[in-house]
């Protein structure tokens, strides 16, 4: 039995029957926190729920923004619509490349900064920061003045470059999280049976380490294909997705939006899900996390 | 052989990364500034005049939309902290095995697009949309009250958005909270209240301080809320250099304005961190 039931049972005990209006109080009083919870996670979802609801809308004419009545077309008509597929692909492979060279890059460094003692490591791990603490507009401003200045043509090269900059702080920042945890006893025993370094790299530093690279490549793909303000700067005449959709907004969103909005929505939920399961699965699964060196 | 070079390991794990951001966040920075100071028009070519009178010329002529986007951004944090405060808590002390999956549920809705999120606000609070709609068609709102378009809307677009980074930074800063400090504050008759004030409160500065730059910093320089959610009467200092920089091609301009708003941000940061109290953030 735990303390705190041993100590719930006392309490119970020792509690007088007639005189229980201050409990009554106090048990009102601990209902506050989990009722806010749940109202402010209802906040979070409201405009979610909004956009699932109205990729539902059937509007005539090209405002989306009453209720008109029920239909599933829109889940048929989206894929008879270039002008929002195309940018969505475009989005998509901006955010696959650039996703995997951030992860690349950003792993690199966050690996040098908790791995080895350098000179200018301190000022380093200063400076990783900065991208993430600078407003969004002037990065997206300052790599147009470079682009105008040097003359390169705006295009999609240019907004995996600029996604690629803003990502690798966030990589560098999530896998040095996780590298700080990190045992190197297990390492040094890989060593000491005769692994050479790459050996113990790849069979004991990056099983450990994977976990925290895939989410940082989870969060920077995440950042990726969501971001409108640098893309708007470096865009030139491509549009990316949410770069479409904020073009569109002034008309009149069309309800396909909201269908592919649902779409991506479903995807996160899923990632999560599977994600909520295996950890679940992971602890309760009693196996030391010891990898195995063949 | 190759031990002697073992040193140079590190510095080559940086090199590309470190390039990357050279060339793409320092040097754009550093163009950015050249170009402030430069004068001339995109189809004749700028010339370096050393223009710094650009700088007290923007101030006098966008001084108003520099107020107004502090103003919103100092309001937003706020409401975050205020928001966001009783839900870290919630879930860093209450979640119990619910913890990461609460944490989740706080994250999720931010997997689907920063726009779509924001046209959906703008669909929620829309003058006869569902909610002021109906609440006009009973009675209990002036049919010509209106939320969209005013400072009201951007204000709660903005702290909608910016949310999640004052929850995160809070929540990892009170869970390191050790429980018993709470106890003992307790056993040595401290009030619920007392035992928060000076035993919880002080131990999470530092997530208070983090979460309110997270969400400081891009809601001064946002113009996305206030271009869905706003009017012109509005427009944060965003607005004036997205439209300087992209459609009157005023680089010179756009430029110092950028950089003067880093400025502001940089000195309200450095009296927040007065304010606050550097000793409590380390304590944290």
């Amino acid at each position: 039995m735990s303390v705190e039931a041993i100590g719930q049972r006392l309490v119970v005990g020792e509690q007088p029957a007639p005189e229980n209006r201050p409990s009554l109080r106090r048990r009102a009083g601990r209902l506050v926190l989990p009722i806010y919870t749940f109202l402010a996670v209802a906040y979070l979802f409201l405009p979610i729920a909004v956009m699932i609801a109205f990729s539902f809308n059937d509007p005539r004419g090209r405002q989306n923004i009453t209720w008109q009545g029920f239909t599933l077309d829109n889940y048929a008509t989206i894929w008879g619509r270039p002008d929002i597929i195309e940018p969505m692909i475009r989005s998509l492979s901006v955010a696959v490349i650039s996703t995997i060279i951030a992860t690349v890059l950003g792993t690199l460094i966050g690996l040098a900064l908790t791995r080895y003692s350098f000179r200018g490591r301190a000022p380093i791990n200063m400076f990783i920061f900065l991208p993430m603490a600078t407003p969004e507009i002037i990065m997206g401003a300052s790599l147009l003045a470079l682009f105008v200045s040097v003359g390169w043509q705006r295009d999609l090269p240019t907004i995996v470059i600029a996604h690629v900059m803003f990502n690798i702080s966030y990589v560098t920042v999530t896998v040095r999280a996780r590298l700080a945890g990190f045992n190197r006893t297990l390492e040094e025993a890989a060593m000491d049976l005769g692994a050479d370094e790459w050996t113990t790299f790849r069979k004991v530093t990056l099983p450990l380490i994977f976990p925290g690279i895939l989410a940082a490549a989870l969060l920077a793909f995440a950042l990726s294909i969501d971001d409108y303000v640098i893309t708007s700067f470096v865009a030139g005449q491509a549009t990316t997705f949410p770069l479409w959709v904020f073009g569109v907004s002034r008309l009149g969103v069309p309800p396909e939006v909201n269908v592919l909005g649902t779409i991506i929505f479903l995807i996160a939920f899923g990632f999560i899900g599977v994600q909520i399961v295996s950890q679940r699965r992971r602890a309760s699964s009693e196996s030391a996390p010891v990898p195995r060196i063949r | 052989m190759l031990r002697r070079y073992r040193w140079l390991t590190p510095y080559l794990f940086l090199l590309p990364g470190g390039m990357w951001l050279l060339v793409f966040f320092v040097a754009p920075l550093i163009v950015m500034a050249s170009v402030s100071l430069q004068t001339g028009s995109l189809g004749q070519g700028y010339a370096m005049t050393w223009n710094f009178g650009v700088y007290p010329e923007m101030i006098s002529q966008y001084s108003g939309f520099f107020i107004r986007s502090v103003i919103y951004a100092l309001i937003v944090t706020a409401l975050c902290l205020l928001l966001g405060y009783p839900l870290a808590y919630t879930i860093a002390f209450r979640g119990g095995r619910a913890k990461s999956i609460l944490l989740l549920l706080v994250i999720l809705p931010f997997f689907t697009s920063f726009i779509i999120r924001t046209l959906a606000w703008k669909l929620i609070l829309a003058d006869n949309g569902f909610v002021l709609g109906t609440l006009k068609e009973i009675g209990i709102l002036d049919s010509g009250f209106r939320v969209l378009a005013t400072p009201i809307s951007v204000i709660s677009g903005l702290t909608y958005n910016f949310l999640p980074f004052m929850v995160l930074p809070l929540y990892v800063s009170l869970e390191k909270i050790d429980p018993r400090l709470v106890e003992a504050a307790n056993d040595l008759y401290a009030s619920r209240w007392q035992a928060f004030r000076r035993v919880t409160l002080p131990l999470s500065m530092a997530g208070v301080f983090a979460g309110s730059l997270l969400v400081f910093i891009p809601a001064v320089g946002d113009f996305v809320n206030a271009t869905i959610l706003g009017s012109p009467q509005t427009q944060m200092i965003g607005n004036v250099i997205q439209r300087l920089f992209l459609n009157t091609n005023a680089y010179p301009e756009a430029s110092a304005l950028g950089f003067l708003m880093m400025a502001a941000i940089l000195v309200i940061i450095l009296a927040y961190a007065r304010i606050v109290g550097s000793e409590e953030l380390t304590a944290g």
